[in-house]
């Protein structure tokens, strides 16, 4: 049957399995737009691309299916890259479309004309200019294929407008992936895994350091196996929380710049460190030169390029995780590690300063309180925290107990500002029975905070926690310590974030006392429609501890203060 | 060190650009690159040398297989390989110089393939050593021009680089002793 290529778009789409699209139309992406009248296919519609591109990618974050965004030629297709470039540095399966200027235009700096699969080659997985309608069906498909496939990360698919126009005969089958030099399916070899398990046998301070590829590979099970029967304590990566719960005993936590002082020291202290799907990011790593200074390592993870890329690893396992550890568990043998358990309960012990007691009780509201009565108020049903980046998003991973994979949406990789709400959106739209809550900064909240209108528009009941410190506050805390407390253009004018909310119909509520925080969270939660809360807490706070940026991970700068000792944490 | 690689990738627009930006954002220099046809019209072969120590060459060869793209990559640094490069040298060449520069000539086995009142030009074959070589001896003359192709190789024997193989060439590769991604 002929069919249009702006029909064929819907058409794969829908045939991939896509029920919404978060897009922006324009001149050259109108024949598509045109054609989704007759479309099953949900179109909600941002207000700026580079937010369609973040719920484009907090819908695959919480789902674990394809994020579609959709935009037309030059300034639509641009204001994509901060999105598709956080997409491709977490792994997150989106397909971008673009419309572009009819293909005898192309090279003509014509109006709205920009070389987008130019722009995007380094920051995509893999991209498309499609210039025929007869290549658009295939094109489509492998953009599906190659997004979810292997190691995750965004796709860009850039068609003409003269390809969306012309028809051709569209044949589904006929249409498959043809990408013979793609292989997203690696396997370790058998000598890897008698290494690898040899070297996990005779390990006596063993640790297991878990990232997002647990989440991605499904891997969560044989994880949550893999550390019980071998009685090996779990570190996280802060895209890993939520892969393994929060409360389960083996669980130490996050690692890291902002990690828990002992589970840092625990990696320091390590015999063997089994890296499950995650990059040893300089975050996690603090200085290459004395990180895990005694540990032999195993590093599982589905992409070979990331093998010894900044840690020199002793048996890389290249597979899918799942995979990888369903080989493995049949031949682990259960052995008792109560002595090293027993350490690392002493370093817990020793240095259990928990950050929340010891914040002054001067009537002040602390960002910590707030994410944890929040934590409190919302464990156990099925929320999702979706985070912007600062210093709110070090205490959201710290003090908010994630026991469910894709619980919390962040941007880690990129650490992009502005990612939270329109991510939510997306996470909302995936997941419309889960419970929403964004945590954002007031710096972040103002670069795509017009997407407040998108989620009225849609009708999404998310409720937005405004952690307002009137600075930027992670800026503000490199600032404090590394550059003698010069506050340059880091305190913002705010405007009045009620006011604001106001305008969009959204209810509102501003808290500036610990008391007002549970009644705020509760009421939000009981009222049908979107809430904004406006946190006025502290405003030179310092998220604790730290690893200074390129310091050994073991030594931390802490908060100064008393050691109180108290069930505040539970 | 200095690493050759061999790369066979799928003959499409922008592949170029692909691999050659892949070098860049990943901060390797390139050293040569040459790409031109195969026996198969649909399959490009690429001759690459980067300086590179055993570790980023892992990493180069990892990194090209990330490219959609790329359907063979084979690091044949260590393998008995015959490695070409052309060079076409215009020298001057005025009264008794001509008579030397074409007895150098002779000695390179190089070909003397444009004469013109005031210069030669001489086409020479080989690795780069030999033209290198070539080159100084000719440097007292007045080289006025040069060109190069940059390298291209090819294994010594029977075994071929061939993209034919279904079999996953990452896992192949990762079976041999020398190329391996664990260590």
């Amino acid at each position: 049957m002929k069919k249009t290529g702006a029909q064929i778009i819907w058409e794969c789409l829908e045939r991939e399995g896509v029920t919404h699209v978060f897009g922006y139309p324009g001149g050259a992406i109108l024949p598509a737009y045109d054609a989704l009248k007759h479309s099953r296919v949900h179109h909600v519609l941002v207000r700026h691309e580079q937010g369609a591109t973040h719920m484009a990618d907090g819908y695959a974050r919480a789902s674990g299916q394809v994020g579609v965004a959709v935009a037309t030629s030059g300034p639509g297709a641009t204001n994509m890259v901060t999105g598709i470039a956080t997409a491709m540095m977490d792994s997150s399966p989106i397909v971008c479309i673009t419309g572009q200027v009819g293909s005898k235009l192309i090279g003509s700096d014509a109006f709205q004309e920009t070389d987008i699969t130019g722009i995007t080659l380094p920051i995509t997985k893999h991209n498309y200019l499609v210039t025929h309608v007869g290549d658009l069906a295939r094109t489509l498909r492998e953009a599906f294929y190659v997004a979810r496939s292997g190691r995750p990360g965004p796709v860009l698919v850039d068609i003409t407008k003269d390809a969306q126009q012309s028809a051709c005969e569209f044949d589904w089958e006929s249409a498959a992936p043809q990408l013979p030099g793609y292989r997203p399916d690696l396997s370790p070899a058998s000598h890897e895994y008698e290494h690898a398990l040899q070297l996990i046998h005779n390990a006596k301070r063993p640790v297991i350091l878990l990232g997002h590829g647990a989440i991605l590979s499904g891997a969560m099970r044989e994880v949550r196996d893999l550390a019980e029967r071998a009685g090996i304590p779990v570190a996280l990566t802060l895209l890993g929380l939520g892969a393994l719960s929060a409360s389960h005993p083996l669980n130490l936590g996050m690692m890291g710049m902002h990690g828990e002082a002992w589970v840092n020291h625990t990696i320091q202290e390590a015999d063997l460190l089994i890296a499950l799907g995650m990059r040893f990011d300089d975050r996690v790593t603090g200085n290459l030169k004395t990180y895990a200074p005694t540990a032999k390592k195993i590093h599982v993870e589905i992409d070979p390029a990331e093998i010894n890329k900044n840690v020199k690893v002793d048996v890389a396992l290249v597979g899918d995780l799942r995979e990888v550890l369903r080989e493995m568990l049949p031949r682990i043998e259960s052995i008792d590690r109560s002595e090293w358990l027993d350490f690392i309960d002493g370093l817990k012990g020793q240095s259990a300063v928990r950050d929340i007691q010891n914040l002054p009780d001067n009537g002040h509201l602390y960002a910590a309180h707030v994410i944890n009565d929040l934590w409190r108020e919302t464990r156990g049903s099925n929320t999702v925290v979706v985070t912007d980046v600062g210093q709110h998003q070090m205490w959201e991973a710290q003090y908010y107990k994630h026991e469910e994979p894709r619980s919390l949406i962040t941007s880690g990789g990129l650490g992009t500002m502005g990612f939270a709400l329109p991510a939510a959106i997306g996470v909302k739209v995936a997941r419309p029975e889960a419970e929403v809550w964004v945590v954002v900064g007031d710096g972040g909240f103002q670069m795509t905070m017009c997407e407040l209108a998108t989620m009225v528009q849609e009708n999404l009941k998310i409720n937005i926690a405004i952690i307002n410190n009137g600075y930027l506050g992670m800026v503000r805390q490199w600032q404090e310590f590394f550059y003698e407390r010069n506050y340059q253009a880091t305190p913002l004018l705010n405007p009045d974030f009620a006011k604001i909310a106001e305008a969009y119909g959204i209810r509102t509520a501003t808290v500036t006392q610990r008391s007002q925080v549970v009644p705020s969270v509760q009421s939000a939660r009981q009222n049908d429609g979107p809430v904004l809360i406006n946190f006025q807490v502290e405003q030179e706070d310092t998220v604790y501890p730290m690893v200074a940026a390129g310091a050994a991970l073991h030594e931390m700068i802490r908060r100064p203060g008393p050691i109180v000792e108290t069930a505040a944490d539970e | 060190m200095l690493n050759t690689y061999v790369v066979y990738v799928e003959n499409k627009p922008g592949v170029l650009t692909r691999v050659a930006s892949l070098f860049r954002r990943r901060a390797f220099n390139i050293d040569s690159l040459t790409v031109g046809r195969t026996e198969k019209p649909e399959v490009s072969r690429m001759t690459i040398t980067v300086e590179a120590d055993p570790d980023q060459a892992r990493r180069i060869e990892a990194n090209l297989y990330k490219l959609v793209n790329v359907l063979l990559v084979e690091n044949i640094t260590t393998a008995p390989a015959i490695v070409r490069d052309l060079a076409m040298i215009k020298v001057a060449a005025m009264h008794e110089a001509r008579s030397h520069v074409l007895e150098l000539a002779s000695v390179f086995r190089a070909r003397v393939v444009d004469v013109a009142p005031e210069s030669l030009i001489i086409e020479i074959t080989g690795g780069d050593d030999k033209i290198d070589g070539l080159l100084e001896m000719l440097r007292p003359y007045g080289v006025l021009e040069m060109v190069r192709t940059g390298i291209v190789a090819m294994r010594r024997g029977s075994k071929c680089s061939s993209v034919v193989s279904t079999a996953n060439p990452v896992a192949q590769l990762a079976a041999d002793d020398d190329v391996q991604y664990s260590v």
